[in-house]
């Protein structure tokens, strides 16, 4: 007997034989479900983050098993390990070309804040450069809390409005970023 | 307009074309044992590339998507690329491929032809010799183009 869980359908109208609900939830449901992450990883988060993709914490439980090494597939941006300030430049480019929608997720002191680093040559956080949607704390962070990262990228994934990305505030938070 | 596959000739496709007009003109019933049965077909064949087709330009349509010039550079991990891949080199690396390609495969034809020598008789004699023969041309072209000197 298998124990795989499946996903619970969302609100919506039911009838005999049709079942209708937005077009935003049915894409929030799917996408959720299906992260492909690219991880860019540069130390010891990137560690943990190894852990967090093998067998006994297994983020492919998750929908995210497929991990991207090519930005132009890849949905999460995971960014794990110090930053310096002659990455920023890389790390930008790196998120430029991801194909759209994408999200961030900052994981470890390092990325999120320069942690221990407070020097001239370590970036004081990647959102600096790019708009980050979830930050994990942790110097560095077990898997569990990367996982509990990913649940909730899951959570801002499946509770996205459509229109978001066209919307006034995101166009004006990616022209903070200086990112066209 | 569909044609079933047995009908090539010019004539037989009037007969197919005139029971086509014969068929159209008695009942819905008789109409499904003849020639449109494969209707079905073409319906699904149609209904699957249009679907195909108005995915793809639905999902272009209400897809997020931004093109910036910074994106659709060719990803080089980050960094920014540095001239053009399509770069003119030596023509030498050309010319030792070739020459490995000519060699490689005459000798893995000749081994199971060495074998079976004496079965393949004077047939297999001549079609190796052809064989070779066509390879000596390759030789011939790469022997013009120097492709020994190797100074």
């Amino acid at each position: 007997m298998s124990n795989v869980k499946m996903v619970e359908a969302p609100e919506g109208h039911e009838g005999q034989g049709f079942f209708a609900t937005s077009l935003d939830t049915v894409i929030g449901l799917a996408r959720a479900n299906s992260i492909w992450p690219l991880p860019f990883a540069t130390s010891c988060c990137g560690i943990e983050f190894m852990a967090t993709m093998g067998s006994n914490y297994d983020l492919a439980r998750f929908g995210s098993e497929r991990m991207s090494f090519s930005p132009r597939q890849a949905d999460l941006l995971m960014v794990m390990g110090t930053i310096a300030k002659k990455m920023g430049p890389i790390l930008k480019q790196v998120y430029e070309q991801m194909a759209e929608p994408r999200w961030v997720i900052s994981v470890g002191a390092c990325a999120s804040s320069g942690g221990i680093f407070d020097t001239y040559s370590v970036l004081q956080g990647i959102d600096r450069i790019i708009p980050v949607d979830v930050y994990v704390p942790g110097c560095p962070p077990r898997p569990e809390q990367i996982i509990d990262g990913v649940m909730k990228i899951q959570e801002l994934v499946k509770n996205e409005s459509l229109r978001r990305r066209n919307q006034p505030e995101y166009k004006a938070l990616l022209e903070s970023y200086g990112i066209e | 307009m569909f044609v079933p596959l047995g009908a090539k000739s010019k004539r037989q496709l009037e007969q197919v074309m005139l029971g086509f007009v014969r068929l159209s003109t008695r009942s819905v019933l008789n109409m499904e044992i003849q020639g449109s049965e494969y209707l079905p077909l073409l319906i699904q064949l149609v209904f699957a590339f249009g679907f195909v087709a108005m995915v793809l330009i639905i999902t272009h349509l209400i897809g997020p998507n931004r093109k910036s010039a910074k994106k659709l550079e060719s990803f080089e991990c980050g960094i920014e690329s540095q001239g053009n891949a399509r770069l003119p080199f030596s023509i030498k690396y050309f010319l030792t491929a070739i020459l490995f390609v000519l060699f490689d495969v005459e000798v893995i034809f000749f081994y199971p032809w060495a074998t079976n020598f004496r079965e393949f008789g004077m047939q297999g004699f001549i079609a190796m010799f052809l064989f070779v023969a066509l390879f000596l041309l390759g030789f011939l072209y790469l022997f013009r183009k120097k492709a020994f000197t190797w100074n």
